[in-house]
């Protein structure tokens, strides 16, 4: 563990670019993860729904919202084409 | 009104998606053979022991590095897209998506990370062995992150091994490897990264030839220039044999796909392939317009393409919008009303489980499955609406295939000058060196407007289309992060440019 430890700390010590590399990473994610997702991005059905039950009925909500008027007129159809 | 809310919705989150999407496309390509030439020239350093060879190893090292840090964490991005303009086809397909990417965390980006810093820190720490064992695994841990995403992306274009849970209102993977291995799945993989091998091998080529332009670093440019050329012609020949499976299987399961990107509204039997053309933008499937203002075509060459077979029938637009049932083609509209089936016996059926009619839930259950099929088409209003953008999907094709031929003949070219002695003199290819990258580029980015354009209207093929995908919100929130994305990824493609321009300049001495 202790040669593991040493082997990235040295690592690390010895960068030049990489440390520019690194404050380059740091400041993305930082604005991706702290600005951007808190603030503009949000997971809409987790932050609107708390269980699966309720983000699967908003969602089947949305796929039959419109239901069509024609029933039962397609069985004959053949199958193909896709 | 409500209809031009919606739209506009779909466009921002479609335009939001390809920007996000092109952008970290710079760096991905570049990753994936950039990696594996560095495995080659470490190779070459530890077969011969020439430290010449360890030198060029750390240089281009040192720019893969730069790109892997300043493209890492852009394809998140695409997953906040999916949380916050894709709800609805996030959560639908979510049990499909977990799976491959669940392997890419646990397989592809273990391998990655494990012995990225024994790639990069390990030099006077391991042995030479195994310090190139590290180098290899981070190429083939790169290639395998590649696999499983273009595995899902595959999967949106030829939905295969899945069932619809009508419950929980999500697909359901039942087949993980009829997903893994689908001919969809398998072309754009093999496709994709040996296109990204070619970018690695044009990147190389550039720097390279700037040096000997410069009069620089002469040795470590010839050295690096052989490997990379040889590595960019035989990749750009797996590029041409791969998109001629690519297009055999769009051929298949997505033929309104291959009508659009050789803007074919005709079925034509001995179909030919359009060498070169102008479309005529009054051209549309309604009307009786020419489709194309001119046209260079190569006879019989699209019909063999397709289907393997000369004279064989290649379904154009129209086939495939009305039907053809001379060549047993069903029209939109037919498989619209099957749609329409299919999303009015989902709504029986949420309608039976909601009042506890398990008669009724199982009858409804059992129309929906026999019309699932086609659910996509029940939320189109029009036939014609299944019709991608043609202009946009057939320049971009044609785009793709005239910048992706010329890259053989480029490292032919760097190979005999080089194989002759004189390549430093030829001045005039040591500039087409350099602009082989931008060639490269252009060569990608159209592949992708092909591939997602060309499937348009659909999120996923035949079953979702995106306007039923999106999430329900206004188009101006879209807008402000779309312009906060432009901002964010011009900064940091100005920080990669700078950053890599700096390195490059300092060349290998500095390492």
């Amino acid at each position: 563990m202790q040669r593991i430890f040493s082997f990235y700390r040295d690592g690390f010590a010895g960068m030049t670019t990489g440390r520019t590399l690194w404050k380059i990473i740091v400041i993305k994610l930082l604005i991706l993860f702290g600005v951007i997702r808190l603030f503009f991005m949000p997971d809409v059905l987790v932050e609107h729904y708390k269980s699966d039950a309720e983000k699967a009925t908003h969602v089947m909500d949305a796929l039959t919202r419109a239901v069509p008027a024609v029933t039962g007129a397609a069985v004959n159809i053949k199958k193909g084409g896709k | 009104m409500i209809e031009q809310l919606s739209a506009a919705t779909v466009g921002w989150a479609r335009a939001q998606f390809a920007l996000t999407a092109m952008y970290h496309w710079i760096f991905v390509p570049l990753t994936l053979g950039l990696s594996f030439l560095l495995a080659f020239f470490e190779s070459i350093y530890v077969k011969t022991g020439d430290e010449a060879w360890k030198r060029i190893t750390r240089f281009w090292m040192r720019l893969f590095a730069v790109n892997f840090a300043i493209g890492i964490a852009t394809g998140i991005i695409l997953e906040f897209e999916f949380g916050t303009n894709w709800a609805n086809y996030s959560w639908m397909v979510g049990d499909i998506f977990g799976a491959p990417l669940a392997a890419e965390g646990i397989f592809a980006f273990f391998i990655e990370a494990s012995f990225f810093a024994v790639m990069f820190f390990g030099w006077e720490r391991v042995s030479k062995r195994t310090h190139l064992f590290a180098t290899w695994m981070v190429a083939i841990g790169s290639n395998l992150s590649a696999l499983w995403i273009l595995v899902a992306n595959a999967w949106m274009q030829h939905p295969v091994g899945m069932q619809f849970n009508a419950d929980l209102a999500r697909f359901e993977m039942k087949d993980f490897w009829a997903i893994l291995f689908s001919p969809v799945a398998i072309s754009k993989f093999t496709h994709t990264t040996s296109s990204g091998f070619m970018i690695g091998s044009l990147f190389v080529i550039a720097v390279s030839s700037w040096f000997l332009l410069k009069k620089r670093h002469l040795a470590m440019a010839r050295k690096s220039i052989v490997v990379a050329a040889v590595f960019g012609l035989l990749s750009s020949l797996m590029v041409g044999l791969t998109g001629d499976e690519a297009a055999h299987s769009i051929a298949r399961v997505q033929p309104m796909k291959l009508a659009a990107f050789e803007g074919l509204y005709d079925g034509e039997e001995n179909a030919g392939l359009v060498a070169a053309g102008i479309m005529n933008h009054a051209k549309q499937v309604e009307n009786d317009e020419d489709s194309f203002l001119f046209e260079v075509k190569v006879p019989g060459l699209l019909s063999l393409l397709a289907n393997r077979r000369p004279g064989s029938f290649v379904p154009g637009i129209n086939d495939l919008v009305y039907g053809n049932p001379k060549h047993n083609i069903v029209g939109i509209k037919d498989k619209m009303v099957r749609g329409k089936e299919a999303v009015w016996a989902l709504g029986k059926y949420k309608e039976a489980k909601a009042r506890g009619d398990e008669a009724g839930a199982a009858a409804a259950l059992v129309n929906f499955r026999m019309n699932r099929d086609f659910l996509g088409y029940g939320y189109l209003e029009r036939p014609e609406e299944a019709v991608p953008p043609v202009p946009l999907t057939f320049y971009s094709f044609n785009v793709m295939v005239v910048a992706g031929t010329l890259i053989p003949l480029v490292c032919l070219l760097f190979l005999y000058f080089i194989n002759k002695g004189t390549l430093i003199r030829q001045r005039w290819l040591l500039g087409l060196g350099v602009a082989s990258l931008l060639l490269g580029y252009i060569a990608q980015q159209a592949g992708w407007l092909v591939a997602e354009v060309g499937r348009q209207p659909w999120a996923i093929q035949g079953l979702l289309p995106v306007s039923v995908a999106r999430t329900n919100i206004a188009a101006s929130s879209v807008q402000t992060t779309f312009f906060m994305f432009l901002i964010l990824f011009t900064l940091l493609a100005w920080a990669e440019v700078r950053i890599m321009v700096t390195q490059i300049k300092k060349g290998p001495e500095e390492n």
